[in-house]
């Protein structure tokens, strides 16, 4: 009997306007659709904790600013809290909370602008990682299209003092000693926003989004403003894996559950042409070798007048035994996949614009 | 830590009779404010000489409640207002005792 049909599938879905959840326990066949929770704030990253089941949304709110909410009975009811969520007085306000990583005990959150912030306390009290915003190339980083913003949170699997985080637009970091120094891990990836002799800095490109192949600390793919890449050596260097792709431009990343090789992208027709499906048809493109090849995933998926995006954390895979595969779209449309991307359902239809999905899968 | 839930509170709480009130401070809050904590109520009295003074009462009240009013230059969120006897304050502003002081939602959002 495979995994998913002893257990609880849950998809997490922040969006523009609250944060919702939707639940499968048939095997992902059938899906049932609940909230809006969080008061209906602008939610930028829901995200749970296997171990624990313990679900995070982090957000803000216009009126009253940023915020970590925090569900432990799968949403029935939730907290909140900024304790600690601040940068030093006379600093410029935190506006909202942009992406979550790591697990209970040990939690991360991203936020603008752009600034990391730690909880050991399972989201309860935040402490400032003073290092990465010390680092002399902060002074440089440039907001892009979505503000300044840390928004991706890449945890070493074993290593508790390894992080990488993805900024827009300061590039990728690494800390390998818990957050006290930083180092850039850009090599390789492309800005072509700057002079032509000037296009491979030390920092400043502008990442979307960043996963971790899996079992394979070393193994890193990245979305970029500026292609598609592959590290191999945790960051320290990076080769283009576009070829292939309809596009180089794109944001969400997504990566097997268990097989390094396999990833899931979704380019999009370019920066400057409406960031919407190449030729208005929908597809989720896969590479089983690593990005050497790919191929487009379309059955299921709007193949005409697809006018929408995927942001640069709306798509997931599941733990699932085969991988499931998720994505939410700028139009507020859930898809999903039960077999790896090959064939795809709705989930949901008129959400607000989604910000983020991930998967908590609950064993029973 | 706040929790979110509860009944819809009052609009006049337990803090808006009883004795002494008079030389207190009125506080209004928005209903988007008081529903993020559960038991807040919408009008209460407050002692506090100015309205840093009153944003920290409330947080004694609700832990919490302060930082979703004030961020950390430290000032009123810039899409909250504040009134003290229907002027625009800031969080510098005096209160007088039985002043009334609207905290306000600004119109925003999409």
């Amino acid at each position: 009997m495979s995994k998913a049909k002893s257990s609880r599938t849950l998809i997490l879905i922040g969006t523009k306007k609250g944060a919702f959840l939707a639940e499968s326990t048939d095997g992902r066949r059938t899906w049932q659709l609940r909230g809006p929770y969080c008061a209906a704030w602008p939610i930028n990253h829901v995200k749970g904790d296997p171990k624990s089941g313990t679900i995070y949304a982090g957000g803000g709110n216009e009126w009253f600013g940023p915020a970590v909410w925090k569900s432990t009975d799968r949403g029935a009811t939730w907290t909140h809290s900024s304790a600690g969520l601040a940068y030093a007085e006379g600093e410029t306000p935190i506006k909202a909370v942009w992406s979550l990583g790591g697990t209970g005990e040990r939690l991360y959150a991203g936020v603008e602008p752009a600034g990391l912030f730690e909880s050991t306390d399972h989201g309860e009290t935040w402490r400032h990682v003073e290092g990465l915003t010390d680092h002399p190339s902060r002074k440089e980083w440039q907001p892009g299209g979505g503000g300044l913003i840390l928004h991706t949170i890449v945890p070493h699997p074993t290593d508790p003092q390894q992080l990488w985080v993805g900024v827009s637009a300061g590039g990728v970091f690494h800390t390998a000693d818990g957050g006290a120094t930083w180092a850039p891990r850009n090599k390789g990836t492309r800005n072509d926003y700057l002079p032509e002799d000037q296009r491979y800095p030390e920092y400043g490109q502008c990442v979307h989004n960043f996963a971790m192949g899996a079992g394979s600390p070393d193994r890193l793919y990245q979305q970029n403003h500026c292609g598609m890449y592959r590290s191999d050596d945790g960051g320290r260097s990076w080769r283009s894996i576009e070829a292939g792709l309809p596009s180089t431009f794109g944001f969400p990343v997504a990566a097997h559950p268990r097989d390094p090789d396999t990833l899931y992208l979704v380019p999009l027709n370019g920066d400057v042409l409406g960031r919407y499906m190449p030729d208005a048809r929908s597809a989720v493109w896969r590479t089983r070798d690593g990005g050497a090849t790919w191929q487009a995933l379309r059955n299921g998926l709007p193949q005409q007048d697809a006018f929408f995006g995927v942001l640069r954390q709306a798509m997931a895979t599941d733990g699932h035994d085969a991988a499931g595969v998720y994505f939410g779209t700028s139009g507020g449309q859930l898809y999903a996949s039960a077999d790896e991307g090959e064939n795809w359902t709705t989930v949901a239809a008129h959400l607000p614009a989604i910000t983020s999905v991930e998967t908590l899968i609950v064993d029973e | 830590m706040a929790a979110q839930g509860g009944g819809r509170p009052d609009r006049i709480g337990a803090d808006a009779i009883g004795p002494g009130h008079n030389r207190a401070v009125r506080v209004i809050l928005p209903r988007a404010l008081v529903s993020l904590f559960p038991g807040a109520v919408g009008e209460l009295h407050l002692d506090g000489a100015t309205v840093d003074a009153l944003t920290w009462a409330l947080d004694a009240r609700w832990p919490g409640m302060r930082a979703r009013v004030v961020d950390e230059r430290p000032a009123i969120r810039r899409h909250l207002n504040v009134f003290v006897d229907g002027r625009r304050a800031t969080l510098d502003t005096a209160v007088e005792p039985g002043a009334t002081v609207y905290i306000l939602t600004a119109m925003s959002g999409g």
